[in-house]
């Protein structure tokens, strides 16, 4: 059993029109065991930029925590927001950095540009490998599944709408592939000057 | 040939085929054992089967874990009470963390009055429930009366004792009504064949044996008991993550068995949590 599918989890991200959404399900689990129905692993990190980090449960928490630390100094020292892409450098650099004793989390990053309003999505391998494509991200341990519903329901200038309804639908069904991701989802659609948090029902079995 | 014939090798060694093993008769005996006899399964050509085969069924050559592993995630349970024995099963089969169906039957209808459920090896289970339906059939025309739980139990037990060390993996229930009345038997694939009133069976049993332990008592109402065993398997789809789907509620009475209920597990979490007033989550 792999340390990374230790816990359970996932989270994907979508492109759309002037907008990008970012979706986790809600399981902490150990193995087999549910623990709890409320972890999400998605956390915001700006104004209009958030990270997801499935993977081993305490190194999700402590990334986190990292992150939130390096970029407190950054806007310090800066006097300026963080552009997602800066972020992306910044925790691909962090996770480098234990290249061989990595963190066993995999990032999915999602978040407008603060200054030119342009959608983002990357993600991550746990030594800091980025992938910046056009269209979605999926991380965790339902990703092969995530990636047949991606291939399947993506489709180019999604609106925010849409795309809830696009990235709900391939979260909450490539987790009903997965024993150990879902008991319930959280999506937020990221607009220019808008976050919608929103809650998915799913089965929670 | 010639060199053969000049070495004289063939007064040593003897290179024919043997008559015996290459008759065509003894191809189609051979081919077809399983045929003839369904409890006669083809074992590789090992000097010790039961040593050999189980080193190679945990571990490879690289001393890396094999990877057989389908269906070992299962909710069963089953309990005796006033009025007969409940059954209640998941359908989840997972290979390994991948959900692989949601809709297996886990409870296999042997005859009317004779119920099985599967946990473990999905294959094992499907096909020694099918051997033991023919030979209960066989022993009903025989004997011009149906059999007993135990004695079905007991051929189940020993049909799979002759594999044991071999890689089998099932833990089942058998539960019936005979002379003697409602019986419910336990027998896994080690050989253990045990009686009882109360059993739970597979990864989310011990979920399932929390919740049935405290509201099991024998002047169970027949909708009490089913309502039991419902909630019992339902708590354990919860938390254990390899097992879900569909809830399946099967009674056995006097009248034989009856299927009571196939639920939703999301329908029933969806309807336990409104009973308890809560409508987030």
């Amino acid at each position: 059993m792999s340390i990374l599918a230790y816990n359970g989890g996932a989270v994907v991200a979508m492109r759309g029109q002037d907008c990008v959404a970012i979706a986790t399900d809600k399981r902490f689990g150990i193995q087999a065991q549910t623990v709890s129905t409320n972890f999400p692993k998605v956390y915001r990190m700006g104004p209009t930029l958030f990270v997801g980090l499935p993977g081993l449960a305490t190194d999700t928490q402590t990334v986190h925590q990292r992150l939130k630390f390096r970029m407190n100094l950054y806007e310090l020292k800066e006097n300026r927001v963080m552009r997602p892409k800066t972020f992306s450098a910044m925790l691909s650099n962090m996770l480098y950095e234990k290249r061989f004793g990595p963190y066993f989390i995999e990032p999915v990053i999602a978040g407008l540009d603060p200054y030119d309003n342009q959608p983002y999505v990357c993600n991550m391998d746990l030594i800091g490998c980025p992938n910046e494509p056009e269209d979605f991200v999926v991380s965790g341990t339902c990703s092969e599944q995530l990636y047949g519903m991606c291939e399947a329901l993506w489709e180019p200038n999604l609106k925010p709408d849409e795309l809830f309804e696009t990235i709900s639908q391939a979260l909450v069904n490539a987790a009903d592939r997965d024993a150990i991701s879902g008991w319930g989802a959280v999506v937020y659609i990221i607009e220019k000057d808008k976050i919608t948090e929103k809650h998915v029902k799913t089965r929670m079995d | 040939m010639a060199l053969l014939d000049l070495c004289r090798l063939d007064e040593k060694i003897n290179l024919k085929p043997v008559d015996t093993l290459a008759s065509f008769q003894n191809d189609v005996l051979g081919y077809s054992q399983n045929f003839i006899n369904s409890a006669q399964l083809a074992v590789p050509p090992f000097a010790n089967p039961v040593e050999t085969l189980a080193k190679f069924n945990s571990k490879d050559e690289t001393g890396r874990d094999i990877k057989i592993e389908f269906d070992h995630g299962t909710t069963t349970l089953g309990f005796r009470y006033k009025g007969g024995v409940l059954l209640a099963v998941d359908s989840r089969a997972t290979g390994g963390q991948f959900i692989g169906s949601q809709s297996m039957k886990k409870i296999v209808e042997i005859n009317d009055y004779l119920l099985g459920t599967l946990a473990g090896g999905a294959a094992d289970c499907v096909y020694w429930d099918r051997v033991l339906a023919k030979q209960c059939r066989l022993y009903e025309l025989r004997n011009r009366e149906r059999i007993s739980v135990a004695a079905a139990s007991k051929l189940m037990a020993n049909m799979v004792y002759n594999y044991k060390g071999m890689g089998l993996s099932m833990g089942m229930m058998l539960a019936g009504f005979d002379k003697r009345g409602a019986q419910l038997y336990y027998v896994d694939s080690e050989g253990t064949r045990t009686p009882g009133k109360v059993f739970s069976v597979g990864s989310g049993s011990v979920y399932a044996f929390g919740v049935l332990d405290s509201g099991y008592k024998w002047d169970l109402t027949d909708l009490e008991a089913q309502e039991l065993g419902r909630r019992a398997i339902y708590h354990a789809t919860h938390r254990d993550a390899y097992s879900g789907g569909i809830i399946r509620v099967y009674h056995i009475s006097d009248k034989g068995w009856v299927n009571i209920s196939n639920e939703d597990c999301s329908d029933l979490h969806y309807k336990y949590q409104a009973e308890k007033g809560i409508t987030e989550e």
